[in-house]
């Protein structure tokens, strides 16, 4: 037992009900009844027993496998819960666990740190992820650079690349922003106090685990679903974390609505967590071994991890960044969103019809045509919705359309919703079988891939990233607006370098696969076609760098906001709340 | 009351919303994914499919751990081009084993669902170490390490195990010898391949890399590449039996 400082209270830990229903009451009922004597409080005893438990499983793990990556990972998830375990108690006996108060003089006391810790975690994922993505990009245009070495050849760079921008990047954004903008529009502090730290570091200690296990060779060979079973079971805790945190919030909501992109990102962590269970059912070969087997096999876990991959799209890159259109643009023009019911139908028809587009992936394959061909008619009616969530969107600027040539801000958000537009209709195409026959296989998917990644995950994600930092850290308002035009030009014209050459690319490449010469023989060998597609490889690395040059100028556009902007005079003229949809 | 102001109670309670958007997204995949369950057609009946030998096991993981999904496809469409320069149209029967499939989505190499038997293994062999030395222009990457590599044979036979458990018809004993099987497929000259055979009839047998000192990741991987879509006997398919 601890010595150190004389009289202690005996560690109690309240039974009878459970602990995530109590969080939520029992901070209040402390504070008001002012109690002296300093309990665990259920939710530092609650986390305290699971990061044991999950300690104690990975030691054992650690200690008895023959697989010298799980060992590895599985001490690396041990020490962290440790040193999680290690925080709680530390807070305790120094008496720094009181639980922070709900409100300060009547205004609500948002608990931004976590959010502070997912801003900066973004930041720098994006830099790794988009660098990553360049040194790939050149791989493929000058294989050398492979280097004949496992651990960075294109097979596990190109997952190691894929999963730091959607995961690593844009989940940080995705859990920065919903913690900002659920604390923002429902006025109430996010709940618990280990609670959003777990959810944010958790995550980030799953990103690690699962980047540094595809440099080492473990992957399960699904795309966009290569984290192997223990990592799946890792983020799986942490999801649940997440969304019960994020729904705590919502239930301490002093508004009786809630807030239209809250829906977004319920909708986003709901369907993730639908998707991650199902895509990931697997078993390991042992626990002592890194390598499971996927309860789907062929052609149905064809089907299943295009539902799960159309949809990752779906809810995580389209439902999570629509929730940060609804919020910043909206509160970067000054205007209210543009149409109540627009909102509305957008939402529905967006989760409703995206499910079944999935298996547009797999025309013409060996996955029976009725599925396929369900999935094309669902993505074409999936154009609506979408062009109605960026009519919403782009509207929202009305009144407001001047503040595009001022703030470059608002403009990068603009154009990511103009993006979107864009993506969303070249999808729909692309999922026509006819049209899928030739774009298949080809560089066009990663054109149209990267027009949405880029155009509109990234620069709403950007343009989120440009208002939270000056929101965050109380300051009036960025270092320097012109750098963000710097950004804007740069990334832009890197965009359009890299769509143009996958355009072109993709397009020659689909149409010498097919080509016939005057004999009736193919025209082409295979290895032909790959010798056209260099001078684009090489056209797409440059724009990929151009754009990862635009992210460096705004890493120190918000380094330098934070050290040297000027500060916001008071708390109180802060960002007002918003109110939620009416 | 207006149908807007009934949208109200998703707008008011939380769990209703949350009960709203799992009704929502489960439609699409109930009605998408449980079909391919039980519709019978799903599946088509052939001659020939077999699960994969433990080396080929082996090696279709060294494939999927390497990452080759991410450039070669494994499924040939039923077009002009495609079967004269891959061969026959995949079904789906013939990834009936695969856990996961690997049919991928980008063909930055060529197509591989019927590349066994297509090269040598010599020729398989060079072009893994340095895929230029065979094809100047490639711009795939090299797989020396793969030589060196001794092959595990660490809990092979949970991997057969697990399988099983799915339904992949390995037998007991198949499970049992998973490990001296492993190796034997490698080594045509040792006494274990002859029970090999018997228990796997009709697989190659080779020395794959052309190391006879020893088994290594580079046999698994080509043994797996040499056998890759040569299972079903397509002069005894029925094309109009199994039509969906």
């Amino acid at each position: 037992m601890y010595q150190g400082r004389g009289n202690l209270p005996p560690i109690e830990l309240r039974s009878g009900s459970p602990i995530w229903t109590n969080l939520f009451t029992l901070y209040g009922a402390n504070i008001m009844g002012e109690r002296k004597v300093r309990y665990l409080s259920l939710e530092e005893g609650g986390f305290s027993l699971l990061l044991l438990a999950v300690a104690i499983f990975c030691l054992v793990i650690a200690g008895k496998t023959w697989d010298q990556v799980l060992a590895f990972h599985t001490a690396l998830i041990a020490l962290a819960s440790l040193a999680g375990i290690f925080f709680i108690f530390r807070r305790y006996f120094d008496g720094n666990n009181t639980p922070a108060p709900l409100e300060i003089n009547g205004k609500p006391n948002y608990n931004m740190a976590p959010v502070k810790f997912a801003t900066w975690a973004s930041v720098f994922w994006g830099i790794a992820g988009f660098t990553v993505g360049v040194i790939i990009a050149s791989q493929l245009a000058f294989p050398a650079l492979n280097f004949d070495l496992p651990w960075i050849n294109f097979g596990r760079l190109r997952p190691l690349h894929t999963s730091a921008v959607i995961f690593a990047f844009g989940g940080n954004v995705l859990i920065a922003s919903s913690f900002y903008v659920v604390q923002r529009t429902c006025q109430a502090r996010l709940p618990g106090s280990i609670a959003p730290w777990f959810v944010v570091l958790g995550y980030n200690l799953f990103i690690v685990v699962a980047g540094t296990g595809y440099l080492l060779g473990v992957t399960q060979g699904k795309e966009y679903a290569e984290p192997e079973w223990y990592a799946d079971w890792l983020l799986t805790i942490v999801w649940v974390g997440y969304l019960l945190t994020f729904l705590g919030s919502i239930w301490r909501r002093k508004e009786s609505h809630i807030y239209v992109a809250n829906w977004f990102y319920l909708a986003f962590i709901v369907t993730i967590a639908v998707l991650h269970l199902f895509n990931n059912a697997s078993l390991p070969v042992s626990i002592y071994s890194t390598k499971s087997y996927i309860v789907w096999s062929g052609v149905q876990d064809a089907m299943v991890q295009w539902w799960y991959g159309h949809n990752a799209v779906g809810f995580f890159l389209t439902a999570g960044f629509l929730a940060i259109m609804y919020y910043f643009i909206p509160k970067r023009a000054e205007r209210p969103v543009y149409s109540y019911r627009l909102s509305i139908v957008h939402f529905w028809a967006l989760i409703f019809l995206y499910i079944w587009a999935g298996p547009h992936h797999l025309h013409y394959t060996s996955l029976p045509q009725w599925a396929s061909t369900l999935g094309m008619t669902f993505s074409i009616i999936l154009w609506m919705p979408s062009w109605g969530g960026m009519i919403n969107g782009l509207m929202t600027l009305s009144g407001a359309w001047d503040k595009l040539r001022t703030d470059p801000v608002l403009r990068m958000m603009v154009v990511s919703v103009a993006f979107y537009g864009m993506a969303t209709f070249e999808g729909p195409l692309m999922s026509i079988r006819a049209v899928n026959g030739l774009s298949h296989y080809t560089d066009w998917t990663i054109g149209h891939v990267h027009a949405g990644a880029l155009g509109w995950v990234g620069y709403i994600s950007f343009g989120a990233l440009y208002c939270l930092v000056p929101w965050l850290y109380h300051k009036k308002s960025l270092y320097s607006l012109r750098l963000v035009n710097w950004h804007f030009w740069i990334s832009t014209l890197g965009i359009v370098f890299y769509i143009c050459a996958m355009w072109v690319s993709g397009i020659m490449q689909g149409l010498m696969w097919r080509a016939y010469d005057s004999l009736g023989f193919l025209e082409y060998s295979f290895i032909e076609t790959v010798d056209a597609m260099y001078p684009f490889y090489v056209m797409r690395a440059f724009g990929g760098l151009l754009f990862l040059a635009g992210a460096l100028i705004m890493v120190y556009n918000l380094i330098m906001t934070v050290r040297v902007g000027e500060a916001v005079e008071s708390e109180a003229a802060g960002q007002p709340a918003m109110a939620p949809a009416e | 009351m207006s149908a807007w102001k009934k949208h109200q109670i998703f707008e008011k309670n939380s769990l209703i919303l949350i009960i709203g958007i799992v009704i929502m997204i489960s439609i699409g995949g109930l009605v998408e994914i449980v079909p391919l369950y039980y519709l019978k057609s799903t599946i088509e009946k052939t001659e020939g499919m077999r699960p994969y030998t433990p080396l080929e096991l082996v090696g279709r993981n060294i494939y999927v751990r390497e990452g080759c999904y991410a450039c070669h496809s494994q499924q040939i469409r039923p077009m002009r081009d495609e079967l004269e320069r891959y061969g026959n149209y995949s079904l789906a029967a013939e990834s009936m084993y695969d856990r996961p499939f690997q049919w991928g989505s980008k063909r930055t190499g060529p197509d591989l669902a019927r590349v066994g038997g297509k090269y040598s293994d010599e020729w398989q062999r060079d072009h893994l170490i340095n895929p230029r030395s065979v094809s100047p222009t490639s711009v795939m990457p090299g797989y020396p390490f793969l030589m060196d590599a001794k092959l595990s044979t660490i809990e092979i036979e949970n991997h057969l195990k697990v399988n099983a458990l799915y339904g992949v018809p390995y037998s007991e004993e198949q499970i049992a010898n998973a490990k001296v099987d492993l190796l034997a497929q490698a080594e045509p000259d040792s006494d274990a391949a002859e029970a090999f055979e018997e228990r796997y009839p009709d697989v190659l047998i080779r020395d794959f890399d052309g190391n006879a000192k020893e088994v290594t990741e580079m046999d698994a991987l080509v043994a797996y590449l040499q056998m890759l879509g040569t299972l079903v006997d397509f002069s005894l398919y029925d094309e109009k039996a199994n039509l969906r």
